[in-house]
């Protein structure tokens, strides 16, 4: 069992990759001279992947299932709990499920290895019962309710549900307190069979470590049978355009938020993928980035402040443009954007313009290499997907405006957008 | 990592650690300065003001574009309450020449473009322009009201503001909304030049140069920066004790699901010579992270929050728990709480917590010299705190704290104010959520 070992000169890093005989996938980015460690053991499997056939049986599981399975697994037969097991043991552990992963992880200074042991463990070690199951339901209901009163949540979801009419990515991760309520012992059990067998899992790690130890570790602790992973069902195909243009809901804010939303359809998988993901962030930078007139005009015009980002979030094969932000008139912003995308479309963009964005998307991209959660989480979503995030800085250097200009055509023309808004309840003060 | 601590200009003081192991260099620039209601929001603008235009990058799209040509070099507005001093200025993150291009030096034009963001805005007549001044008020303002969007930070903002309503702690880091819609451009003109003239001036820089090139390259930033008095005595003000017998207590009703409880506590007479490391200690056994009492109690024992979490603000001697509840639970959360805290007091706290909570605080420490933002405002802290020793030094005291330390300080907290944010129309049908819309 022999790791490769791929170097990155013009980053300065190197990274260890190696495939297990049961299926897992290795990545390790050494760190000298940094004093912590991280590991990450993620799988392909979050809350959109409800629907998929195990033993030749279709299974259709609730909503929240994923992250209901997450808060358990930390539970150990013994009757210990993972989590302050790793804590005790001065790891910062902790866990996240998205739409289309979940990822236990911690980060410490010292006994990483057998911390490192224990997430390996645990991930796959299922241990619940009815009472286990039970006793969370109270927990899990509160952080439900808890993102009911969250703005952010409320406009992110409402806009999903306006661009998706089946993918199961409409739906809240954490599920709602009613879905919750139909999950069991057996379901968690189902799910964990199929989607955490380690064909399913990627492992990365990073900092002052030797890779072969890591590789020894995960021989070691993980179960040696390679399995089938099921396919998930996402639904059929969705149409371009959102079935709701413009969706408004009141809460307790202070000003009106707001989401402008698209479809992006995926790019395939592999390299091609990560390109789509480079090009997607590098046009959406130019077309209403902090130096864009677009940007500069509406903040001049008290339209937009510095509560502003833009995104395309691709998860669980969805790919969707998020242009956020907090407005007195969401609605002029729209407006104001398609007048952008259609007088780009007719100009271009200023090829002045298009090397100092370059310029500083590279920038940003070496600092997100400062980030041991940012560089580990991608490298586990581009295994998933077949490319190598180490390459974005590379690949972003070959990147044209040709291709830019492209993606705003393909994909934000008028019909395509849809905007959520979450505003003030009542009057305003 | 060498650390090293020097006055380059006369009141501007550079903490520089050399490190090569960070792909992008972190400079920040702060002008320190007592926090006063008064001057409060003027203080908060002025950054924001700065950052619309200079005299030769005139506007915030010719700014952005001159730092997008410095391969994205970031510098941001940042304000900060530092216990009862505020700190105003900018945060630049600079990729390093290594791994750009040619190898570029792009420091030096960095840290010029922060000299002229600082020292040569836009102006007309020797004002600040009108236009920016009124628009970043406006947003300023914005800011303020925001923060009832996010209800877990809002409920420990009313808390502190409740709690220290007779000290200037109360006022938050952006200052007031009556104080902050009085400024124009006049008197922001006047507080900027006065701030220029006598604020105290920490910087920090982490990357990869000598100590000698960046006190080179800041002086040559600065060199036009006007100095007069400088105004070193700031300070914050401790209380020690609660304000009545009886923890106050305050409730606020909103539009929302979830309860929000936030109980405040003076940390008491252990300020008068605070231990760094055992309050640390205290806190990870208390309430930070998933070994601790609260966590371990209110949440998975007795299932009453998905979160209930203490923190410890060292500058300004106060301790907070926050959770959030149903609001059925308020009693029953508040007691465990306080039920939590008693146990630790009568000295419950086994080897095994006392051991995780070291080893939490102590790993903690050591992997801050990984991130040079947390580098960045741990050094800040423990310069206005007057401390200066550096994270592997609090983390090898961690090592020493004792049961009886962590007891001493749970015996030393002095309950002052409860606060809970809870739903509209408690006690009514909770169905008929429309009649208020």
């Amino acid at each position: 069992m022999m790791l490769t070992r791929k170097d990155y000169p013009s980053i300065g890093e190197t990274l260890w990759t190696g495939t297990l005989p049961n299926g897992l996938r290795l990545r390790i980015v050494p760190k000298p001279g940094f004093a912590t460690r991280y590991a990450v053991l993620a799988a392909d499997y979050g809350g959109a992947h409800r629907r998929f056939t195990l033993d030749g049986q279709s299974v259709d599981t609730p909503a929240g299932v994923a992250h209901y399975l997450e808060h358990k697994m930390f539970d150990l037969p013994n009757g210990d709990n993972a989590l302050n097991i790793l804590s005790a043991n001065g790891a910062d552990p902790n866990a996240f499920t998205s739409s289309g992963m979940t990822a236990y992880y911690f980060a410490c200074t010292e006994g990483f290895e057998e911390n490192l042991r224990m997430l390996l463990h645990f991930v796959t070690t299922p241990y619940f019962t009815p009472e286990t199951v039970q006793k969370e339901q109270g927990i899990i209901a509160q952080e439900i309710q808890m993102g009911e009163d969250s703005p952010g949540n409320a406009v992110f979801y409402n806009l999903l549900g306006q661009l998706y009419e089946n993918h199961p990515v409409r739906d809240k991760v954490a599920g709602t307190v009613e879905s919750i309520a139909e999950i069991t012992d057996r379901v968690l059990y189902d799910c964990h069979r199929a989607f955490y067998a380690p064909s399913n899992l990627c492992l990365c790690v990073e900092g002052d470590v030797d890779p072969q130890r890591v590789l020894e570790i995960a021989l070691d602790e993980l179960p040696g049978e390679l399995l089938p992973v099921p396919e998930a069902d996402f639904g059929p195909p969705e149409s371009p355009e959102p079935s709701l243009r413009v969706r408004r809901e009141q809460m307790a804010v202070s000003a009106p938020q707001f989401i402008i939303g698209a479809k992006v359809p995926q790019a395939g998988s592999g390299p091609e993928f990560l390109r789509q993901q480079l090009v997607s962030q590098l046009a959406l930078r130019l077309l209403v980035g902090y130096s864009s007139p677009f940007y500069n005009r509406l903040y001049e015009q008290g339209v937009l402040n510095r509560d502003f980002d833009y995104e395309v979030y691709f998860t669980a094969g969805t790919g969707t443009l998020l242009i956020e932000g907090e407005s007195p008139d969401p609605m002029a912003v729209l407006a104001a954007l398609e007048q952008e995308v259609a007088r780009v479309c007719r100009e271009g963009f200023d090829p002045t313009r298009f090397e100092r964005a370059k310029r500083a998307s590279m920038g940003a991209r070496l600092r997100g290499l400062e980030d041991f959660d940012n560089v580990c989480v991608s490298l586990a979503a581009g295994v998933f997907e077949g490319y190598d995030a180490l390459e974005s800085l590379q690949e972003l250097d070959s990147v044209t405006a040709r291709e830019c200009l492209d993606f705003v055509r393909e994909n934000l023309a008028p019909e395509r957008l849809a905007i959520s808004i979450v505003e003030p309840k009542g009057a305003t003060e | 990592m060498e650390r090293t601590r020097s006055e380059i200009l006369p009141g501007v003081w550079l903490s520089h650690l050399r490190s090569d192991k960070f792909k992008t260099a972190c400079l920040s620039l702060n002008l320190l300065t007592q926090l006063k209601r008064e001057t409060a929001a003027m203080n908060a603008l002025i950054p924001y003001v700065l950052r619309r235009g200079t005299t030769a990058y005139g506007d915030m799209e010719a700014l952005s574009a001159r730092m997008d040509e410095l391969y994205g070099t970031a510098i941001e507005p940042v304000v900060r309450r530092i216990g009862e001093i505020q700190c105003l200025g900018f945060y630049a993150s600079v990729p390093e020449g290594e791994f750009l291009p040619g190898k570029k030096d792009v420091l030096r034009p960095a840290v010029e473009l922060l000299g002229q963001m600082l020292l040569s805005p836009n102006t007309r007549g020797g004002l600040l322009l009108p236009q920016y001044v009124d628009s970043e008020r406006e947003k300023l303002l914005e800011m303020i009201r925001s923060r009832i969007n996010e209800k877990r930070g809002y409920a420990l903002f009313r808390c502190v503001e409740e709690m220290c309503c007779y000290e200037d702690f109360a006022v938050s880091r952006l200052g007031g909304e009556a104080e902050a819609e009085a400024i124009n451009y006049k008197k922001l003109t006047r507080q900027y030049r006065s701030l220029l003239q006598t604020c105290p001036i920490e910087i920090f820089y982490c990357g990869r140069e000598s100590v000698k090139k960046v006190t080179a390259v800041l002086r040559d930033a600065l060199v036009t920066l006007p100095r007069g008095e400088i105004d070193y005595e700031i300070g914050t003000d401790l209380r020690m004790n609660a304000l009545e017998d009886q923890p106050r207590f305050v409730k606020e009703e909103m539009d929302v699901t979830q309860a929000k409880l936030v109980i405040g506590w003076r940390l008491g007479d252990c300020m008068e010579d605070p231990d760094q490391a055992a309050l640390n200690v205290f806190n990870c056994v208390f309430g930070s992270g998933s070994t601790s009492k609260l966590f371990l109690n209110v949440r998975e024992k007795l299932q009453l929050c998905y979160y209930a979490g203490s923190l410890v603000d060292t500058q300004k001697g106060l301790m907070l728990v926050s959770s959030g509840i149903e609001q059925e639970q308020f009693e029953p959360a508040r007691d465990e709480i306080f039920a939590q805290l008693e146990a630790m007091r009568r000295g419950e706290i086994s080897d095994e917590e006392l051991q995780s909570a070291k080893a939490g605080v102590a790993s903690d420490l050591r992997g801050l010299m990984d991130s040079q933002g947390e580098l960045e405002g741990f050094t800040l802290s423990q310069t206005l705190a007057g401390l200066d020793y550096g994270p592997m030094e609090l983390a090898s005291l961690v090592e020493d704290v004792t049961k009886e330390d962590v007891v001493g300080i749970a015996e030393s907290v002095d309950c002052d104010l409860i606060y809970l944010l809870c739903p509209n129309g408690e006690g009514e049908e909770e169905e008929d959520n429309d009649a208020d819309a």
